[in-house]
């Protein structure tokens, strides 16, 4: 009785949780579009792209944040969620092992 | 396929660690400069949400035909991939828009529709959290829903005026720009070969508790 409230807490806080980023994400995406607003100096590649040797300095430095960032979030995303995989994995398969104690146990008596 | 398992996830680490690598050596783009080396694991988090996306709606049509519990366990793993790998493709995405395009996001067609697509399968999971017995069947359908939206993700910036790279992009690209792409490409689709059998193992894994629970009531 009390693991199965204990597990409806746990279902109703992942609720919460799963809303709380949905809402986010519809608050924070339509505001960023109108947060920054700069003028790009010319218009992005959209047919195709043309590969340059050198690049310019000046735009080099203000991009680079951008970039590393991009790839800490892939990463970050990644590794986030293999953690909760591997936790849930453990989670279930203890819980497993427990029943199947508890079976044999009570197969013996 | 156990035993392949371990050879994939160390042949996939090593990509992983060498792909960086490429994206550095690789050409510089001539409108965009730096920031154009997002489009490296841009492009192929998109492509592992589309493998997770068919996959998670070819299991749905097998679950909605036959009713095997095997496919409903695989279209759950793949559906909660396509919310990882779209999560990656929806926050890399604005911060290579706000240098290419000098905002972080537009309601264009393509970014619009990958949302669409993205919220789709959140749905889906919460769908399956939530709904109770019987929502698995119409799970599926909104997996199947999702499924037939990719077309429209993928072709929308050849149809519409948009902001957003057409698809001819991938096609013409030279070799020292092709070559770190697909590569990344094949790690992420790798990437999601392993976590798909991973998320599927969890859910046998459950199905096999409820089993034990049903065992240990009788």
């Amino acid at each position: 009785m009390q693991g199965k409230r204990k597990k409806e807490k746990g279902k109703r806080h992942t609720a919460e949780a799963i809303l709380w980023i949905v809402l986010l994400m519809a608050v924070l995406i339509p505001a960023a579009s109108f947060a920054q607003e700069q003028p790009p100096p010319k218009p992005a590649a959209q047919d195709g792209f043309v590969p340059i040797d050198q690049l310019a300095q000046k735009e080099e430095l203000p991009a680079a944040p951008l970039v590393m960032a991009a790839y800490a979030v892939a990463w970050l995303v990644v590794f986030a969620y293999i953690w909760s995989l591997w936790r849930r994995l453990q989670k279930v398969e203890a819980e497993v092992a427990d029943v199947n104690r508890r079976l044999a146990s009570g197969a013996r008596r | 396929m156990a035993k392949a398992f371990p050879v994939l996830t160390v042949i996939l680490a090593g990509m992983f660690i060498f792909a960086p690598m490429l994206i550095v050596g690789a050409p510089y783009e001539s409108t965009m400069g730096l920031v154009q080396k997002i489009f490296y694991f841009h492009f192929p988090s998109w492509m592992a949400m589309f493998l997770a996306v068919f996959v998670a709606g070819a299991a749905s049509v097998a679950f909605l035909v036959r009713r095997n519990p095997k496919a409903d366990a695989l279209a759950v793993a793949a559906a909660e991939l396509v919310v990882v790998f779209g999560a990656i493709g929806l926050i890399t995405g604005p911060l290579w828009g706000i240098k290419a395009w000098g905002v972080w996001w537009v309601w264009d067609p393509r970014g619009t529709s990958a949302f669409v697509l993205w919220m789709i399968f959140i749905a889906y999971l919460l769908l399956r959290r939530f709904g109770g017995p019987g929502s698995e069947r119409l799970a599926a359908a909104v997996a199947l829903f999702g499924m037939f939206n990719v077309p429209f993700v993928y072709w929308s910036v050849n149809l519409w005026r948009t902001l957003h790279p057409k698809t001819t992009v991938v096609s013409s690209l030279p070799v020292s720009m092709g070559t770190p792409l697909w590569f990344s490409t094949a790690a992420f689709l790798g990437l999601a070969v392993v976590l798909l059998k991973l998320r599927t193992r969890l859910e046998h894994q459950r199905a096999a508790l409820d089993q034990l629970f049903l065992a240990l009531e009788d």
